[in-house]
């Protein structure tokens, strides 16, 4: 045996590899079929990141749909209520370039809610008709009011009100909601040099 | 002298008591108008349950608890609501809430109130109400609702009752005082709280070793009882609750827990007293003691407040000189926060009010560059890491903060104090935590968010395709409408059809009966006729059903070839009928299309077409051919006669008509060519 690996070595090293190779490549095969995952995870993990405000302000229609063209390599600067930092977790997430919302699809606003005003609402329900998550509670000639708790904020019930009753109101800051903001990095440099002021003076 | 543990870090700040701890308790006094915040704990902010202009004595609810983790507020004096508005009130904000404002009569007129004489008959969930009536939440800063914490829990059993007499924060010593004074209120508070939770090993009350006449006073009044006053060495924070633990018995609180996984309960000193003093005389928690202190007040010292009362209020009485004062803090050095406003009230957390003389508390230098020096890190308490923490919060590594347990920093402000730097780190890891809440929240917005949106979108398609199911149905019905308006019930329709075949068989009968020859072959000539009759008509209606489109078709065809098969047979039998009895065949028996012809078109046509079939059968293949070019010459001249008088017209069909004479045209190369090759064949 040995004698004919050393008198034949490029052919032993062949086989050596076929035997190896067949079985690895079959169990490969295998694998493949056995494990093959159902849908598109990219996307999947993509749509945990985005806000589910279901505003259509990236040009698709919901946050699935953009979920599945960023995992076809569609731009993720578009979700401006998700603004720099889902930008961001996007970025990380494809490891790709974070880049500036774009400004296009609108601009990352204060949180809002939208308000009815009531005395003016005709009860029309076309507000409901629109609203993406199902937050706005009424029937056809009542009035017509916001679950504010579960409003998203998306704007899409303002345009269609007939009689302009619908306002986006931001969310406003209660003691219990109220947070502490970052310390505005001072870094100061000590430096015996004159400065300009000091020159001018 | 019981065994205490040590805890990680830790620092050591002028401690600044004895300016204010010298004197005993004073009694504020009543001021002209005290506000109430509803929200003076955490939990639910507390509903109002007075109006304005309404009088109300001291002692009485003037808002009450909503929901379990909520708190009442009760009216510190007599007097009379003037405004339940939005007022500021003392947080790190600044922000205003809503309160309620009491204008005091003078009078300090109690409500009717009683104690329980014996508490100890009392069922523990009837006392753990009588604590929530009394409003009392945790004194000690966090404001946490005592009925809560007191609650009866399910399987947990609590082996270590510890009441916190610490205070560990420089300038502050209202629990000090309290200590000192009302000892026997304490203890007596404790006993309440030990039958409420029954705690199985033992209760300690926890204090600093730099308050020697409290340990005393706590010391003679706990002779006899099962409270043992532990002491241990000064050090800021160990008055954090785990911190305390750790120190009295050695466990640590697991991380995100609470004190009750380790089978301990803690309270604050003043928070016993409150309790004491709701069950012993059904007070409710109208007063506590608030320390002011700082060398820009004149008089520094510990006072009995009524909550509502002003910090303004206060500082009038403490000889308080605004421009010493660099600015003025709600609670100690190290974890209060500042005052922007004197006007804000003393409320149920507000242990110290501190007015400090730039000299002695001088404003933040500027922050400096992380020197990656690690006294952070060497003074954490939680034995945390700083200077990491710091670097992900700037960069918004939120991921990476929870790794690194942010969420276990106590906020005590050690490692800020330890800064050489001066870099504001505890003000990074508020602001990141809140980053770190928020997100959390987005998050569970999203998903719900999610699922309404996917709940919507499931509906509309269920609804959208029940329509379309619908729109299909009336469709299927309005056509069977049309079908049976067509053919009104062709099951009647047949039966009266037969009934007037036999009534007119009937009437023939006579006629027929000359003679059985003559008979038979009568009625084989009217069978036969029968015969063609129907299958005329029901070709006539296989061309109908193939025009309508109808599902019938099929059916119609079969009748058709069945029929025809049947005139077949009868007609061969007549024929033979005929050739036995020559004498008596006549013309009659000749095809019958002729004696049948009617005035219907469609019969006519039918008749036509047979008679053409008839004559094809007996031409030769070459007559047929010959036929076949002649008569497409003759449609295409007709055609393209058409189409000439419809491009003068200018009517719509000239495409359909130019399309018709293309074909035409075709299928007479066809004819030809089939003539041409069969002439050749035959030549051949």
């Amino acid at each position: 045996m040995t004698e004919l690996i050393a008198q034949y070595p490029f052919f032993a090293a062949l086989l050596a590899l076929l035997v190896l190779g067949i079985p690895f490549g079959g169990l490969l095969g295998f694998a493949a079929v056995k494990f093959k995952t159902e849908g598109n995870p990219i996307a999947d993990q993509v749509e945990s990141l985005l806000p589910q405000t279901q505003c259509g302000q990236c040009s698709y229609p919901g946050c699935r749909p953009y979920a599945e063209a960023i995992a076809n390599g569609e731009a993720i600067n578009k979700c401006p209520p998700g603004g720099e930092s889902t930008i961001q977790a996007l970025a990380d997430l494809l490891d790709v370039e974070a880049v500036p919302l774009d400004a296009e699809h609108g601009e990352e606003n204060v949180k809002t809610v939208a308000y009815i005003r009531e005395d003016e609402c005709i009860g029309c329900t076309k507000c409901i008709q629109a609203c993406p998550v199902d937050a706005i509670l009424g029937a056809a000639k009542q009035m017509h009011t916001v679950i504010v708790s579960e409003c998203t904020g998306c704007d899409l019930c303002v345009e269609p009100c007939p009689v302009d009753c619908i306002d986006m109101l931001p969310i406003e800051t209660t003691l219990q909601s109220w947070r502490w903001n970052l310390p505005k990095p001072v870094e100061i440099l000590a430096t015996d040099r004159t400065t300009d002021k000091e020159v001018a003076a | 002298m019981r065994k205490v543990w040590d805890i990680h870090g830790g620092i050591h700040p002028l401690e600044n008591k004895d300016q204010s701890n010298q004197l005993p308790i004073e009694f504020a006094g009543i001021p002209e108008q005290l506000v109430f915040p509803l929200s003076q704990h955490i939990g639910a902010p507390a509903v109002a349950i007075v109006g304005v202009g309404q009088k109300v004595l001291k002692g009485e609810m003037i808002a009450e608890a909503k929901g379990l983790v909520s708190v009442a507020v009760h009216a510190s004096t007599s007097g009379e609501v003037i405004a339940i508005q939005d007022n500021p009130v003392p947080h790190p904000s600044t922000m205003s809430a809503p309160c309620i404002t009491l204008k005091s009569d003078g009078k300090d007129q109690w409500i009717e109130h009683q104690g329980i004489n014996n508490y100890l008959n009392l069922d523990r969930t009837e006392l753990v109400n009588h604590i929530r009536n009394a409003g009392i939440a945790g004194m000690g800063g966090a404001g946490f609702p005592s009925a809560v914490k007191l609650s009866v829990r399910g399987e947990q059993t609590v082996e270590t009752l510890i009441i916190n007499g610490t205070e560990c924060e420089p300038y502050i010593t209202s629990d000090d005082c309290l200590m000192r004074e009302r000892a026997d209120e304490i203890i007596a508070g404790i006993e309440i709280l030990r039958y409420l939770i029954n705690p199985m090993k033992e209760t300690l009350i926890g204090i600093e070793d730099n308050k020697p006449e409290a340990i005393a006073a706590l010391n003679r009044a706990a002779e006899g009882t099962a409270i043992n006053v532990v002491s241990f060495p000064t050090k800021y924070p160990s008055g954090g609750e785990k911190q305390l633990i750790q120190i009295l018995t050695g466990k640590e609180v697991p991380a995100g827990g609470l004190p009750g996984d380790v089978g301990i309960v803690c309270q604050n000193i003043g928070t016993t007293v409150a309790i004491y003093r709701a069950i012993a005389h059904g007070e409710p928690l109208i007063s506590r003691i608030t320390t002011v202190t700082g060398n820009a007040c004149d008089h520094n010292t510990n006072y009995e407040v009524l909550l509502g009362t002003p910090v303004s209020y206060l500082l009038d009485h403490s000889g308080f000189h605004q421009k010493k004062c660099s600015r003025l803090i709600m609670g100690g050095p190290m974890m209060g926060f500042t005052l922007e406003n004197s006007n804000v009230p003393i409320v149920k957390t507000s242990n110290c009010i501190l007015a400090p003389t730039v000299d002695e508390l001088p404003p933040p230098t500027p922050a400096q560059a992380c020197i990656r020096c690690g006294m952070c890190a060497e003074v954490c308490p939680a034995s945390l890491l700083p200077q990491q923490l710091y670097w992900f919060s700037r960069g918004k590594e939120y991921e990476k903060l929870e790794d690194h347990n942010l969420m276990d920093c106590i906020e005590c402000g050690a490692c800020s104090y330890a800064c050489p730097s001066n870099i504001p780190l505890v003000q990074y890891y508020r602001a990141s935590k809140a980053d770190i809440r928020e997100q959390k929240q987005d998050a569970i917005k999203a998903e719900q968010s999610k699922m309404r949106f996917e709940a919507r979108q499931e509906r509309l398609d269920r609804q959208e395709a029940e329509k379309e199911a619908k729109r299909k149905a009336r469709k299927l019905a309005a056509e069977e409408r049309a079908r049976d308006n067509n053919n009104p019930d062709p099951i009647q329709a047949a039966i009266d059809r037969a009934k007037a075949k036999k009534a007119s068989v009937k009437s023939e009968k006579p006629a027929a009966e000359n003679a059985t020859e003559s008979l038979d072959r009568a009625r084989l000539k009217e069978v036969l006729a029968n015969v063609e009759k129907r299958l005329v008509t029901a070709k006539e209606k296989l061309k109908q059903a193939e025009q309508q489109g109808s599902d019938n078709v099929e059916a119609f065809r079969t009748a058709v070839e069945k029929t025809n098969s049947k005139y077949l047979k009868t007609k061969q039998e007549l024929i033979t009928f005929n050739a036995v009895n020559p004498a008596l065949s006549d013309s009659s028996s000749m095809p019958a299309e002729k004696k049948i012809l009617t005035g219907d078109a469609a019969q006519d046509a039918i008749a036509k077409a047979l008679a053409k079939r008839d004559a094809a059968s007996s031409m030769t293949d070459e007559e047929r051919l010959q036929n076949a070019v002649s008569a497409v010459t003759k449609r295409l001249q007709k055609a393209q006669q058409k189409l000439a008088e419809e491009q003068r017209q200018e009517g719509e069909h000239i495409d359909l008509l130019t399309n018709a004479v293309a074909k035409l045209d075709l299928k007479l190369a066809d004819a030809d060519a089939a003539y041409q090759q069969f002439q050749n064949n035959n030549h051949d």
